[in-house]
Parts: C-alpha cells; sequence; structure tokens
C-alpha cells in the first residue's frame, strides 16, 4: 500500500516546484533553484525506495502493485488511470531519478549561479558576461549570470513530471500525457534563448516533427482503445487480448490489428526517438542550454520513445515467438532501427560542432535499441536504454563543461572563437582534468571499451541478440554502426583533450566549478559500474561472477521469456574489434591535428564529405518536399488565392451589397414610411394644439360655462338612452 | 308639514342663483360666494331627503356636516389664494387671471 502511495507520489514534487517558481519565485533565483532541487530531490527518494523494494521483493510480477482512479468518464465506462510497479518502471525509474537530479545540480553552475548579473544581458539570450572590477581594482570580463536563470528550473522542473508520469503510469493515457508534456517542454527549452532566430526555428521544428509522429501515436491509442475498450497495460496485455488483436484484422493493409496498434505507435516513437525519417530535429535542438540536451535530448525524453515500445512489446511482438522469424511490426523496426544507428553514426563523423556529434550518437544510439527491440532483443534494449542515460547525460554535461571552459578562454582572451566547435579547441586534459577523465569514460562506455564500462556490456548483448537472433543484416549493420561510434568518439576525445590547444581561448580554458563536475563524476560512476548487473552469465572468463541480475529482473516480465541467447564468441570478437579498432583508428587519424588544418575526413571521404557535412541533404530535401510546398500552400494558395481573392471577395461584396441595399431601404421605405409616418404624427399634433388654442381663453367662467353646456348635452343624451329607452 | 317638493324647489333656486352668480360675476370673492351657495344648496337637498326619508339615520346630518367642513376649508384655501394673487397681481377679476390662456 505504502508502494503505491509512493509511487504516484514520485511525479508530483517536480510539478509542485513548478507551479511555485512559475506563480511565485521567479524573481529570487536561489529559492527558484532551491524549489527546483528540493522537488527533484524528493521524486529522487521516492523513487530510490520504490526501485529498492521492486528489487527485493521477490515475485514481483505476480504482484504487480498498481492503484487506480476512475478519471474520465466515457459514455458508460470510465477512463481509468493510475500507476503501478514493475520491473520496467523499477529501472526506469532509476534512471531517470539519477540523470534528473543530476542535471538539476548541474544546471545551477552551468547558469553561472552566484556570478554578477551582466549590464549587457537581455532575457532570450546567453548571457555575455560581464566586466568585473574586482578587490584589487583590476576590471576582468567574468561569466555573469543567466537572466531568465529561474524560468529555466520552472521549465525543467514541469518536464521532470512530464517524465516522471509517463514512467509510473500504468496505461497509455497517462504515457501519453507525460509524453506530450515533455514535448511542450522540449519545445520551451530549445527556444529557451528566443531572442536567436535559430534557436526559435529549433523549437519550432522540433515540435512540429515530433507532433508528426505524435498524430500516428494518438491514432494507434484511440484504435488502441476503440479495440479492446481500455487503455491499461494489464488488460491489453492479457494473453487474450493479444490473442483477440492477433486473430482479428483491421481494414487497413491486411494487418491484424495488432500489427496496426504496433505500427502507429511506433510511429510515435520514431518521432519521440528521433529515428529516421523524422531525426531531423533533435541535431537542432541543441539550440537549448547543454543541461536541457543532456536531459531531454539524450538522456530521458527521446528514450520515452524507446520506453514505449518495450512497454509495448507484448502487443508489437504479437503472435512472434522466440526464435521464429520476426512479424511485421518488428521488422520495420529492425529496419528502421539498425539504418538510422548506421546512417547517424556516419553523419556524426564529419559534424564539427561538439554537441551535434553527440546529438547524432543520440539518435544513432537509439537506433540500436529499436533495431534490438525489433529483433527481440528485449533485455538487451532495456539495458542499453539505462545505461546510455547515464552515459550520454554524462557526455554532454561533460561538453557543457568544456564548452564553459572555452567561453571562459573567449572572455578572457576577447578572441572570437566558435566556442563548441571542437577545432577550436584540443589540450584540455591539463586545464580540465576532473571534465577529461569523465568525459573520457563516457566516451568510452559510448564506444563500448572492453569490458570496464557499461557501454560494452549493453553493447554487447545487443549484438549477441542480433547475432542469435539469425539476421544477419542487423548485424552487420549495427557491427558496422559501432565501429563509426567508437571512430568519432574518438575524434571527438582527440579533438577536445588531446594534442596541443588550438587556439588561444583553449590555453585559458579552465575546469569548471564542483557544482557541474561532482554530478559528472556521479554520472561517471554509473557509466561503469552500471554493466556490473548485465554481464551475461556465459560470458568467457568473467560471466558467473557476478549474476546477471538485470536479465532475471527485466526478463522476468515477459510472459513468453526472452530468447535462449546461444552464445557465440562472433559477437563478442566482433564488438572487441570494432570498439577497440574505432578508438585505435580514431586516435590515430587526429591525434596529430593542428591549428587551420582541414579536417583529415575530408580528404579521406572526398566528394561524399560534404555529402555527410551536409547531413545527407535530408533538410534540404524537406525543405524541398515539405516545407516549400507547405508555404506554397500556406501563402500563395490560401492566402493569396483563397484567402484574399475569393473570400475577401464574398466578404467584400457582402460589404458593398450592405450599404446598397441600405440606401434602397432608406430612399424607398425609411424615408417615405417611417419618418414620414413620424413627421405625421408630429406636425399634425402641432397643428391640432393650434386650431384648439383659442378653447384655451384663460377665463374661468367660460371654462366653466362650457362645462356646464357639455353636462346639460350629455345629460340630455344619457336621458335620451338610458332613462327614456 | 312642508311637502318635500318645496325644498327641492327651493334647494334648486338657491343653486341656480348660485350657478348663475359663478357664471356671470367677475369678482373672484363674488365666484367664490356662488359656489358657497350652490353648496348649501346641495345641503338643503341633502337634509330635506335625510328628513323625509331616512330620519332614525345619523347618516344625512354626517353629510351635512362633513360639507360644511370641506366647504369651510375649500373657502380658507380660495380665499388666501386670492389675497395672494390680488398681491401678485393687483386685482382681483377673473378675467385678468389668464396666465394658462392658450
Amino acid at each position: 500500500m505504502i508502494i503505491q502511495a509512493l509511487t504516484w507520489l514520485i511525479p508530483l514534487p517536480p510539478l509542485l516546484a513548478f507551479a511555485l517558481i512559475a506563480l511565485l519565485t521567479s524573481h529570487y533565483r536561489d529559492v527558484s533553484h532551491w524549489l527546483a532541487l528540493i522537488g527533484a530531490g524528493l521524486s529522487w527518494l521516492a523513487s530510490m525506495v520504490v526501485f529498492f523494494w521492486a528489487v527485493f521483493t521477490p515475485g514481483l510480477s505476480q504482484i504487480s502493485p498498481a492503484f487506480q482512479v476512475p478519471w474520465l468518464p466515457l459514455g458508460g465506462d470510465w477512463l481509468m488511470i493510475g500507476v503501478q510497479v514493475d520491473q520496467l518502471t523499477a529501472v526506469s525509474l532509476f534512471f531517470v531519478a539519477w540523470t534528473v537530479l543530476m542535471i538539476f545540480i548541474y544546471s545551477v553552475g552551468y547558469h553561472n549561479y552566484g556570478q554578477p548579473e551582466g549590464d549587457r544581458d537581455k532575457p532570450g539570450l546567453p548571457p555575455f558576461g560581464t566586466l568585473f572590477r574586482f578587490k584589487r581594482g583590476e576590471r576582468k570580463m567574468v561569466a555573469s549570470v543567466e537572466p531568465m536563470y529561474s524560468r529555466f528550473f520552472a521549465f525543467i522542473s514541469l518536464f521532470a513530471f512530464g517524465m516522471y508520469t509517463l514512467v509510473v503510469s500504468d496505461n497509455l493515457l497517462t504515457l501519453y500525457i507525460g509524453w506530450e508534456i515533455m514535448g511542450l517542454c522540449s519545445y520551451l527549452l530549445i527556444g529557451f534563448w528566443y531572442a536567436r532566430e535559430s534557436a526559435r526555428n529549433a523549437a519550432v521544428k522540433a515540435f512540429m516533427t515530433t507532433r508528426f509522429g505524435d498524430m500516428f501515436m494518438l491514432l494507434g491509442l484511440v484504435v488502441l482503445y476503440s479495440v479492446t475498450g481500455s487503455l491499461n497495460y494489464k488488460d491489453v496485455f492479457s494473453p487474450t487480448v493479444i490473442k483477440l488483436l492477433t486473430a482479428s484484422a483491421s481494414p487497413l493493409l491486411g494487418l491484424s490489428w495488432a500489427g496496426l496498434i504496433g505500427l502507429l505507435l511506433f510511429m510515435g516513437t520514431v518521432g519521440k526517438s528521433a529515428q529516421f525519417p523524422l531525426h531531423v530535429w533533435l541535431p537542432d535542438a541543441m539550440e537549448g542550454p547543454t543541461p536541457v540536451s543532456a536531459m531531454i535530448h539524450a538522456a530521458t525524453m527521446v528514450s520515452a520513445g524507446v520506453y514505449l515500445v518495450i512497454r509495448f512489446f507484448p502487443l508489437i511482438s504479437a503472435g512472434w515467438l522466440p526464435g521464429a522469424p520476426i512479424n511485421l511490426t518488428m521488422t520495420v523496426m529492425a529496419a528502421i532501427g539498425a539504418f538510422t544507428a548506421l546512417f547517424a553514426a556516419t553523419i556524426a563523423l564529419t559534424q564539427n560542432d561538439i554537441k551535434r556529434v553527440l546529438a547524432y550518437s543520440t539518435i544513432s544510439q537509439l537506433g540500436y535499441m529499436i533495431a534490438a527491440l525489433g529483433v527481440g532483443a528485449y533485455v538487451a534494449a532495456t539495458f542499453h536504454l539505462v545505461m546510455h542515460a547515464f552515459f550520454k547525460a554524462l557526455l554532454f554535461l561533460g561538453s557543457g563543461s568544456v564548452i564553459h571552459g572555452i567561453e571562459h578562454g573567449v572572455m578572457h582572451t576577447n578572441e572570437h572563437v566558435d566556442a563548441q566547435d571542437m577545432f577550436n579547441m584540443g589540450g584540455l586534459r591539463h586545464k580540465m582534468p576532473l571534465t577529461f577523465w569523465t568525459f573520457l569514460i563516457g566516451g568510452f562506455a559510448l564506444s563500448g571499451f572492453p569490458l570496464i564500462t557499461a557501454g560494452f556490456w549493453s553493447k554487447d548483448s545487443i549484438l549477441a541478440g542480433a547475432f542469435s537472433s539469425g539476421y544477419w543484416w542487423v548485424f552487420i549493420v549495427l557491427a558496422l554502426a559501432a565501429l563509426l561510434t567508437a571512430f568519432y568518439t574518438m575524434r571527438l576525445i582527440t579533438l577536445i583533450f588531446l594534442g596541443q590547444p588550438r587556439t588561444k581561448a583553449a590555453e585559458h580554458a579552465h575546469e569548471s566549478r564542483p557544482v557541474m563536475t561532482v554530478p559528472l563524476a556521479i554520472l561517471a560512476f554509473f557509466a561503469v559500474a552500471g554493466g556490473w548487473v548485465g554481464i551475461p552469465a556465459n560470458f568467457p572468463l568473467l560471466g558467473g561472477l557476478l549474476p546477471d541480475w538485470f536479465k532475471q529482473f527485466v526478463g522476468g516480465m515477459l510472459v513468453g521469456g526472452e530468447a535462449a541467447e546461444g552464445h557465440s564468441l562472433v559477437p563478442l570478437l566482433t564488438s572487441l574489434v570494432v570498439a577497440l579498432g574505432g578508438l585505435l583508428l580514431g586516435w590515430w587519424v587526429y591525434h596529430k591535428q593542428m591549428a587551420g588544418d582541414p579536417d583529415p575526413m575530408q580528404r579521406a571521404l572526398g566528394g561524399f564529405y560534404t555529402v555527410l557535412k551536409r547531413k545527407y541533404y535530408i533538410d534540404e530535401f524537406y525543405n524541398w518536399a515539405f516545407i516549400k510546398p507547405a508555404y506554397w500552400l500556406a501563402d500563395t494558395l490560401v492566402y493569396k488565392l483563397i484567402d484574399l481573392k475569393i473570400l475577401d471577395g464574398i466578404l467584400h461584396a457582402i460589404g458593398r451589397f450592405g450599404p446598397w441595399f441600405g440606401r434602397i431601404l432608406r430612399g424607398w421605405f425609411d424615408l417615405p414610411v417611417i419618418n414620414g409616418a413620424g413627421d405625421m404624427i408630429a406636425t399634425g399634433t402641432r397643428r391640432l394644439g393650434a386650431d384648439l388654442k383659442p378653447v384655451q381663453s384663460g377665463r374661468i367662467q367660460q371654462y366653466m360655462l362650457i362645462a356646464l353646456m357639455v353636462l346639460v348635452v350629455v345629460f340630455f343624451i344619457f336621458y335620451y338612452f338610458f332613462v327614456l329607452a | 308639514m312642508i311637502p318635500l317638493s318645496w325644498y327641492l324647489i327651493f334647494a334648486a333656486a338657491l343653486f341656480c342663483v348660485g350657478l348663475f352668480g359663478v357664471l356671470t360675476r367677475k369678482n373672484l370673492i363674488a365666484i367664490l360666494m356662488g359656489i358657497e351657495l350652490m353648496l348649501n344648496a346641495v345641503n338643503i337637498n341633502l337634509l330635506a331627503f335625510w328628513r323625509y326619508l331616512y330620519a332614525p339615520q345619523m347618516s344625512g346630518q354626517v353629510f351635512v356636516i362633513i360639507v360644511f367642513t370641506a366647504a369651510a376649508a375649500e373657502t380658507a384655501v380660495a380665499l388666501s389664494l386670492i389675497i395672494s394673487v390680488y398681491r401678485r397681481r393687483n386685482t382681483v377679476v377673473a378675467n385678468d387671471v389668464d396666465l394658462l390662456k392658450g
């Protein structure tokens, strides 16, 4: 009972913090960030309690505590909303709570809390820094505090509420609500520096693109409800319902209902988790502040898409048995996921913006998870989801720390360089040792450095899953993507931290404050230690030293159970080779990079370099294929033709008809009839008055005489009619 | 006993005298006197009918007393109005008081 109560309480503290900050404390920076931190901290605490309770409760699947309330009356039925705790909820709570809390703490430092206010800073722009007079009398440029500090904490608190809601809910409806709250927060936070046009465009782009996917997801939700009459996971995933959904055909394309719903929901994931072809928004989303990139666009929100697919895996995999050929939905997922993994990795090779490289690597890693789910490697995908959240949050926060360091150098030297371009960096390992080591750990985890990093174990289990599923193409594509991942990660690390500084700004970079580096250290711990809970039991040498806890825990959720992995050395050797090979290659190519040198990729790839640099011209293609026609439709067709010509024409005609009709009425009706009658009454009354005027002589005796005569006449009339008659 | 009709004839004659006075006299006070005559003619009528037809009841006398009272009040008001008119316009001739002439 306590657990149920605690579970539904988890999302509330951040919501409360959001409301308080937005309504009351927006002028007090310290109160605002304390509110946000306390809110996140309470949620973290509750999440940890629920997590450890779930871990130490045997037979969780049988208990599966849930708590429901009727929410929305629908005809004769009620939509029930509620919370539940199962294995997926528990592990998701774990990584969400940790990353959210770390990012909240980090944000305090990232937004320069405690620094003076900048005299040139404006709301809607990143702080420029300000000239500060030190006690000794010297004046120096120092970083200035973010002008919209409280606003930031309000938004990320709301975001945390959305994510927690999504994770703890026991039905698709509240999941969808949390999903859309996060979409809104993503929009608000990408456009946080709204005075920059690029940020505004990126925000709109992100919102529109994810909305496109969400539309299909909403359709899936509606179809699911109309077919099964429930959105609750327990009802929907019960074997009878699944069987029914698999057996009955939907009216569309000959799919079964399960296939149709699965595909529609997967479209939501494609939008939210930035899979090809809706991946275009995620790199642009890097316009937001770096903690936002870390939290929303790497660790949690984009994970929500994968979470949805994992959650609906029983429905998506309906009709599939471990070892059997995968069904249509899973084939689509495997194809899109594998393609995205490779495709995004190739783009990441040529990007120079540190955050953009990480954004493409996020897309690529999410593709990994989707592909893993597509071939049925359910536990591996969940494992990678959790591990990826930790190391990608770490990498993004590390990149924020690097950018901060470089910005410090820029202020110090007055050199105008792009603080996010890694060709302007180099040699930062001496200046920023903590950031370097944590970034190195995160990078190695991302590239799957053998044995010691969490990324190795999760990626290895995905590769093993893909291999044992028998879908060779998935395995090969993923292995290739892993090679590229290791390569561009090493390119990133080498260009930023190794070698010699390539700009003056990089020479004067300095380490960030502890409030930023401590979260890095904590996340780095998870990026290493997280892997220990999922070491496969049949791994050579190490297998069995630690129990494969993750697989037992999460695998216990599936009704049908996970495919028995015939462990083979092929995927293991492959992941070793691609990880180490990629890292080595990356170091070898970039370790001698000097200032002003062109990117060696330019020579190696030739003409293809430009294609990659321009991201396969997909933005241009979308611009040509969708945005231009949409503008044409809106401007030329709808506005200029339909609106200005036809609608306005009709309105103007109506407008002209009005006065004309009015004039007619005035000439033919108002003036002669209404006015004439009025005037006639007036003049008639006046004339009558004038005619009767002599009667009013003012002689009282005359009046009396008249009265007497009238009386006599009336008397005789009465007498004649009433007495005589 | 004097027959009732005598009283009625007398009252009618008195009423006509009063009416004639009201219609013909120029002086406002004389008009007022005419009105008093007419009222008294009515009083005589009332008393005569009461005495001959309803003698055991009080109502005829009560009516007459009320008429007297009303007449006295009315005379007081009228006289004060006439005095007021005289003070303002220096006349008590009815035809000269013609502010409401159309």
